[in-house]
């Protein structure tokens, strides 16, 4: 029976880079302002760090983080699970610290998207180039989660994009608060609904950017954590969930839900003693790669109920100033997705509002972004398609949530 | 005495009218139209279909030879019969062979193929032909031009059409040919290839094997032959001795001269109307002329129920733009998508998975009987069983062959495609199992969940000197 990581470790330090199309730095100069953002949180030293884990789907060997920080020669282990890509440099980061072996560990994720010199993400992921199936692209593959949740829940094309629109509008005014998202603007429900159309049903608006970025953790124990700050913040669940990648080829898969999510949040509820998540949870980060990903994560979350959650979309129970905020920091919708660093960056979001420091990165003039007094958030991240991806959710909180 | 036991035929979907043709180049006229094959088939792809047409009832195992007749092979070292004969689910032990080069390579095949089931070499050939030519933008033969194949069962016993007798002549006269580099047909002034050639060289033949077998023009229900334009067609079958009655219409109006294909589509085209008894005559015209004598039986009632040309004549639609017919024939240098490039195909990885993605077989699971398709993104060979987790305990299970219904899909702009969009299918098929497929032939509006099916074998892409060639959806229309 596998254990539990709650109270375990604890985060003393983050950093986060601006996200957006950052010409001006390669992976390494992004990985060297995320990490030092969270040395200096913490208050340590780049020597202080004893083992380290870095995420991104790019770049080969823990070199990728050693080269660019000069580290002096300590053990660093590249990670890469799809989007779950940071979340499994920092779940690693947090067993090694855990077991035991390491007391101050830094997890870090990074994505240099914007060098491809192509629109949206990388080709089919076919290591051999006989992909015989049709090529999807990011987009195609959860549009088709799009088209069966319409049909089988009968929304017709009008409402059933409007729902989305609204999932879309709810993160970019978030996004607009924060400086350091790729998108900073406010953006109409009119405008995204009439978008050119990416993948039917999804237009441009439905999918989130494609960005530079990177974010990192300091991770350590619960003693160490409490003398060194008086805010430290504590893991209070892991759960990674990799698919048997069978739903485009079993009859069984209905196209209106991802699995693994719903087996990684139940996992992750079990573990952090988590039994009504729609009361219990303060707040969430989650994997809105596309619009329609994020409405689907609500009911697979059991935040909405099944085929309800286009209720509490429209009602603004998600919003920021709603019972459930979800994307305050704008998403991958607004802040951005660079692949190898979101799961570090949702974690960072939770940590500064666990902390009441959500209005650090406020951009000048917005209102307050500060969620009023949060106990539990919860982060979540979906890699490759709604038929076999990886799915992720943690769960953060103070001392005694 | 070999005969005739099945026929069958293809006509692409897609129909471009003359006249759009000609507006785009500010020329008059252009009546009829031709059938354009989509930017996803070629030679190979529609030897399939007519081969799946032609098999309907026959196990395809029992089949000992494939002979592919046509003008356009996609590979000019690699075979291309083997190619459609492992997507036709033929044997290893089969004796392929490629005819090509000539536009008569389909009657030639024809009767190849009646002389090795004659000298019982083997006991029955598949027949295809198919012809996919190009003519030069703006030309007379992109006018005339159609793309479509048919194909024909050879064999012994209970055959529907006897194979009386033949007659050829061999002439190198090229009023019309490709040298090894050339992409369009070049051809020479058409009153040089009408008067020494068309008007001449098929009416040698025809005469010549009705004197050796003692035969005259009234003897033929139906004259079928090859004819680049309609009015000429018509007088050379006079010029042969034949009425108007007799003379099976050409195709070259609502189709287009298919070059190899053309003769055996005529016939096809024939035999869905004949009845026992009749006697057809077949001529076919390139460097030369195949003249056939061929007499129906009572067998013919047999086998009507196949798409052979008439079902095919129904079913189309109209491309209105030239613009989409230039792209798909890759006569325009397009700009380059911003997309990444596509990885190299690995020649090893789609040797092992030859046997089952290009004949579309998956696996049922001995244990649970689960049917199942796909391993991943890249293989159609399963090892671990999607239900159950048996390993490596299952049956060969074909999917070419099952109707469908689509589950859910997407019409995706940002994929790299030839013809965006992209339309993205999940299919589940008639009997069990799923597979994810696009869907070609269609126009993206008339998507709907739950509609039926068909699977289709096309070309995927083209890249780096390998044709891929895997499996579609199309809509289910008949």
């Amino acid at each position: 029976m596998p254990g539990s990581i709650k109270d375990r470790v604890a985060v003393v330090g983050m950093g986060c880079t601006k996200f957006g199309e950052r010409w001006d730095a390669g992976a390494g100069d992004l990985l060297v302002e995320a990490a030092f953002e969270a040395f200096e949180d913490a208050g340590i030293e780049p020597k202080d760090i004893q083992a380290a884990w870095v995420g991104t789907s790019r770049g080969t060997t823990g070199m990728t983080l050693s080269e660019p920080l000069r580290l002096p020669t300590i053990p660093v282990t590249r990670v890469e699970n799809a989007c779950a890509t940071a979340s499994e440099a920092f779940r690693n980061g947090c067993y090694a610290v855990a077991a035991g072996i390491y007391d101050m560990v830094l997890a870090i994720g990074v994505e240099k998207l914007k060098d491809s010199g192509v629109s949206g993400t990388g080709g089919g992921p076919s290591s051999a180039g006989h992909l015989l199936q049709a090529v999807q692209s990011g987009p195609g593959a959860f549009a088709l989660l799009a088209t069966s949740y319409f049909a089988r829940y009968g929304l017709n094309v009008d409402e059933g994009k409007h729902m989305l629109a609204r999932v879309s509008w709810k993160s970019h005014k978030n996004g607009a608060s924060n400086r350091n998202a790729h998108f900073q603007k406010e953006i109409s429900l009119d405008m995204i609904l009439n978008a050119p159309i990416i993948a039917w049903p999804l237009g441009l608006y439905d999918c989130c950017g494609v960005t530079d970025g990177s974010a990192a953790a300091i991770i350590t124990t619960p003693e160490i954590a409490k003398k060194m700050r008086k805010d430290p913040v504590y893991v209070k669940a892991l759960q990674i969930a990799t698919s048997p990648r069978d739903g485009k080829y079993s009859t069984k898969y209905d196209y209106t839900h991802v699995e693994a999510t719903v087996r990684a949040a139940q996992a992750a509820y079990r573990e952090a003693d988590i039994t009504k998540p729609r009361e219990e949870i303060s707040m969430a980060e989650v994997h809105d790669c596309f619009s329609i990903s994020e409405a689907v994560i609500m009911e697979d979350l059991g935040f909405s109920p099944r085929g309800k959650a286009r209720d509490d979309i429209e009602s603004g129970f998600f919003d920021i100033d709603g019972k459930l905020p979800v994307q305050p920091d704008g998403g991958l919708k607004s802040f951005g997705h660079p692949i190898g660093a979101s799961g570090l960056r949702m974690i960072y979001e939770m940590y500064l509002q666990l902390q009441g420091k959500a209005d650090k990165v406020l951009n000048a003039g917005m209102p307050s972004r500060q969620i009023d007094s949060p106990r539990l958030g919860l982060t979540h991240n979906l890699g490759f398609g709604p038929e076999g991806p990886v799915a992720f959710v943690g769960i953060l909180g103070l001392e005694g949530a | 005495m070999a005969g005739i036991l099945s026929y069958g035929a293809y006509i692409p979907y897609y129909r471009l009218p003359r006249n759009v043709i000609s507006k785009a180049w500010g020329q008059r006229g252009g009546s009829g139209e031709k059938a354009v094959a989509n930017y996803d088939e070629d030679s190979i792809t529609m030897s399939v279909a007519a081969g799946i047409d032609c098999l309907k009832g026959t196990d395809p195992k029992t089949v000992d030879a494939l002979f592919m007749a046509t003008t356009t092979a996609p590979y000019k070292e690699r075979q291309n019969s083997t190619i459609v004969a492992t997507a036709l689910d033929l044997r290893r032990e089969t004796r392929n062979a490629d005819f090509a080069n000539c536009l008569r390579a389909g009657t030639i095949a024809m009767l190849s193929a009646n002389d090795a089931v004659n000298a019982n070499s083997v006991k029955n050939v598949l027949v295809t032909a198919a012809d996919m030519r190009m003519g030069g933008a703006s030309g007379e033969n992109e006018q005339a031009f159609g793309d479509g194949s048919a194909a024909l069962l050879l064999g012994h016993g209970k055959v529907a059409v006897e194979i009386e007798g033949s007659y050829t002549l061999s002439d190198d006269l090229a009023d019309n040919w490709r040298a090894h580099d050339d992409i369009f047909v070049r051809s020479w002034e058409d009153r040089f290839g009408l008067d020494e050639g068309y008007m001449k060289i098929p009416v040698e033949a025809a005469s010549g094997v009705m004197k050796k077998y003692n035969l005259a023009p009234k003897d033929f229900a139906k004259a079928c032959f090859y004819g680049p334009h309609g009015r000429r067609h018509s007088d050379l079958g006079r010029k042969m001795g034949f009425d108007a009655e007799q003379i099976q219409g050409p195709l070259l109006d609502m189709v287009g001269n298919t070059g190899a294909a053309l003769p055996l589509m005529v016939l096809v085209a024939a035999l869905e109307e004949a009845t026992a008894g009749d006697r057809i005559l077949l001529v076919s015209y390139g460097n030369g002329s195949d003249a056939i004598v061929l007499r129906v039986t009572g067998e013919i009632e047999n086998i009507r129920n196949r798409r052979g040309i008439k079902n095919h004549l129904g079913i189309k639609r109209t491309l209105d733009s030239y613009e989409r017919y230039l792209r798909w024939r890759g006569m325009v240098s397009l700009e380059a998508a911003a997309r990444p490039e596509r990885p190299p195909t690995s020649m090893s990885a789609l040797w092992r998975e030859h046997n089952t993605a290009i004949p579309l077989y998956g696996v049922k699971c001995k244990k649970c009987g689960t049917p199942q398709m796909f391993y991943n993104l890249d293989s159609t060979r399963s090892r671990i069983c999607i239900e159950c987790k048996a390993k490596d305990e299952f049956e060969p299970y074909r999917f070419a062959d099952k109707g469908g219904k689509i589950v859910t899909f997407s019409q995706d702009y940002l994929s790299l495609s030839q013809d965006p969009p992209n339309t993205l299918t999940v299919v589940d098929f008639e009997g069990g199992g799923r597979g994810s497929f696009e869907m070609t032939d269609r126009d993206p509006a008339e998507c709907k969940v739950g509609m039926p099916v068909e699977m289709t074998f096309r070309k995927m892409f083209f890249d780096r000197g390998i044709h891929n060639y895997f499996w579609k959806c199309k809509p289910a229309r008949d």
